[in-house]
């Protein structure tokens, strides 16, 4: 648990970065900091790990003043990733994992065993442990950078933007890793970022800085976007919040039956008519033709996004994406089970909203 | 005119090309080891703190300027004959580009990594040491190669106070009007001035990480 209490920090030229910082970071959780430059977002981080020191208030992590412990040996206790990694370049990948646990005086064969396990951790072969940093491209940087922090099996992690200077197919890959890690690792994990669908989608409480060091809001992402407690964070949010919100409820939306037809097969369609393959997996849409047809591959309108069953976001881009408006619904296989309908969506968040399940 | 140069008589005996090489290459290796005592630490110590930045610069500028062969004969007049006065001048020379160098190569670090030094846990000495200057060392070898190279060539003047070194080939040859030996003292001193850079350069080769090398094929620089 990390307890920031009524943490200010000023700098020599008289700007303030953080103003009267209250906010409990609970353990075991992913808690994100985010807002524009300048909101004091990474000088709230920073001064955990003593990077920077308050000019007045006090942190704790698990109940100890960071101000009694001396830096070195509190950072070797907190891991810490930043953007582009900042990895060492003139040592081998494998080296710059076994980092914190060599200066914490492990012997180097076990720190090297515990630095190639956490590259399979990470997610990379171990053969790239005898790379050099500058022979990995920049989502592999940032794996080892991940790795590096969690050497020493620290119960908190620092994020700086670690993800902010990859492309995005690649941050979202990194992104979705760190969750899977989280479920494994059950880390006190404090990220930073400016970019609030990171923030949504990574954090379980989120908090959003306004410039001038202020806390705007501290909360859980639906309720950020269900109820943001001022203008500048309905406007940080976004615009499309209300279509967001989707995203955190998990409700039933009725499936409906559809029509299927298998390629090759001869059929009649009259109708907006699912074409699927051997293992009912959809391929396609056809529509309504007159008479019978061999249903070849030559007739396929390729279908919208597919909804796995998990959230109301998922079932309305589901509709909303497909061609015959009717939202493919597929089980953990991949086949199909049904089909789903916008205004169905629209009536599943309205009993929602009545059943108190959106927070106001 | 390269005949006393391949004269067999002159590759032998305590006066020797082989002695005067010797000779030569000791002072340029004495003279590069003081001068890196002295001016890696300042250099290293200014880069890592950022602060006197300007004395570096200052005192590499001043110590430039100063014509080798005049502090020569002050010394000579201060404190005799001798070895010691050809160190002075020849450690003067070689200060600057050292410690250039190594100011510039720390500087050069990228803040990102340094900042991830600290970040993880090293001391300060450790910021120093275990990453700022081992990411700093293609520039600081490429200060020291400048300054053997100044200190290869300037190292005939140790002859000129009556030191050994190659200059005895260039001094004695012009007392002598042997204009032979004169041009053999000079082709040595060259070769010397290769020799040394291929050595040092080997040494670069086997102490800079290969991770510091401009990455070919397959990576990202």
């Amino acid at each position: 648990m990390i307890e920031f209490r009524a943490v200010t920090k000023r700098f020599e030229d008289g700007t303030i970065a953080v103003d009267e910082l209250d906010l409990t970071v609970e353990a075991g959780t992913i808690t994100v900091f985010v807002g524009p430059s300048g909101c004091g977002k990474t000088t709230s981080l920073r001064m955990v790990n003593r990077m920077i020191d308050p000019t007045s208030g006090t942190i704790l992590v698990d109940g100890k003043d960071v101000l009694t412990v001396d830096p070195p040996t509190l950072r070797r206790g907190i891991g810490y990733v930043i953007q582009q990694a900042g990895l060492f370049p003139h040592r081998t990948v494998l080296d710059n994992v076994a980092t914190v646990p060599l200066l914490s005086g492990w012997d180097r064969r076990k720190a090297r065993t515990r630095a190639a396990e956490l590259l399979e951790i990470v997610g990379l072969d171990p053969a790239f442990g005898k790379r050099y940093p500058a022979q990995l491209s920049g989502g592999q940087q940032q794996r080892v950078g991940v790795a590096r922090a969690l050497a020493a099996d620290p119960p908190v992690l620092l994020m700086d933007e670690p993800f902010s200077a990859v492309d995005p197919v690649v941050r979202e890959g990194l992104q979705d890793e760190l969750l899977r890690l989280q479920a494994e690792l059950d880390k006190t994990i404090v990220f930073v970022t400016h970019d609030i669908d990171e923030a949504l989608k990574l954090g379980e409480r989120v908090a959003v800085f306004q410039t001038g060091g202020h806390l705007a809001q501290y909360a859980k992402p639906a309720e950020l976007l269900s109820a943001p407690a001022n203008d500048f964070v309905a406007s940080f949010v976004g615009r499309d919040r209300g279509y967001r919100t989707l995203t955190f409820l998990h409700a039933d939306v009725p499936v409906h039956p559809v029509d299927t037809a298998k390629l090759g097969q001869r059929v009649a369609v009259t109708d907006w008519t699912l074409v699927v393959d051997d293992q009912d997996r959809p391929k396609g849409w056809l529509s309504g033709v007159d008479g019978e047809i061999e249903v070849s591959d030559q007739d396929l309108i390729a279908g919208g996004s597919l909804y796995d069953g998990s959230t109301l976001r998922g079932a309305l881009d589901a509709a909303l994406s497909s061609p015959s408006a009717l939202g493919v619904t597929v089980d953990d296989n991949g086949a199909v089970v049904g089909v789903v309908r916008a205004d169905d969506v629209i009536k599943a968040l309205a009993k929602a909203r009545a059943a108190g399940e959106v927070p106001k | 005119m390269g005949g006393w140069l391949f004269d067999p008589a002159h590759w032998s005996g305590p006066t020797g090309i082989p002695v005067r090489l010797l000779e030569h290459l000791g002072y340029t290796l004495m003279t590069l080891l003081i001068a890196a005592v002295i001016a890696i630490p300042l250099g290293a110590f200014v880069g890592h703190t950022g602060k006197g930045g300007f004395v570096v610069v200052g005192l590499s500028n001043a110590l430039r300027a100063l014509p080798t062969t005049a502090v020569l004969i002050l010394v000579v007049l201060w404190a005799g004959l001798g070895d010691f006065p050809v160190y002075v001048a020849l450690v003067l020379l070689a200060i600057p580009p050292i410690m250039a160098g190594t100011y510039a190569g720390i500087r050069a670090v990228d803040p990102v990594t340094v900042d991830a030094a600290r970040g993880v846990g090293m001391r300060e000495s450790g910021v120093l040491l275990k990453v700022e200057i081992p990411n700093a060392l293609p520039l600081i070898y490429g200060g020291f190669r400048g300054a053997a190279l100044q200190v290869v060539a300037t190292a005939t003047i140790a002859a000129y106070t009556g030191a050994g070194g190659l200059g005895r080939l260039v001094f004695d040859g012009l007392a002598l009007q042997e204009f032979g030996q004169m041009l053999a003292g000079a082709v040595l001193v060259a070769l010397l001035a290769v020799l040394v850079d291929l050595g040092f350069a080997g040494l670069q080769r086997l102490t800079v990480s290969p991770g510091l090398r401009p990455v070919g094929t397959g990576g990202k620089t």
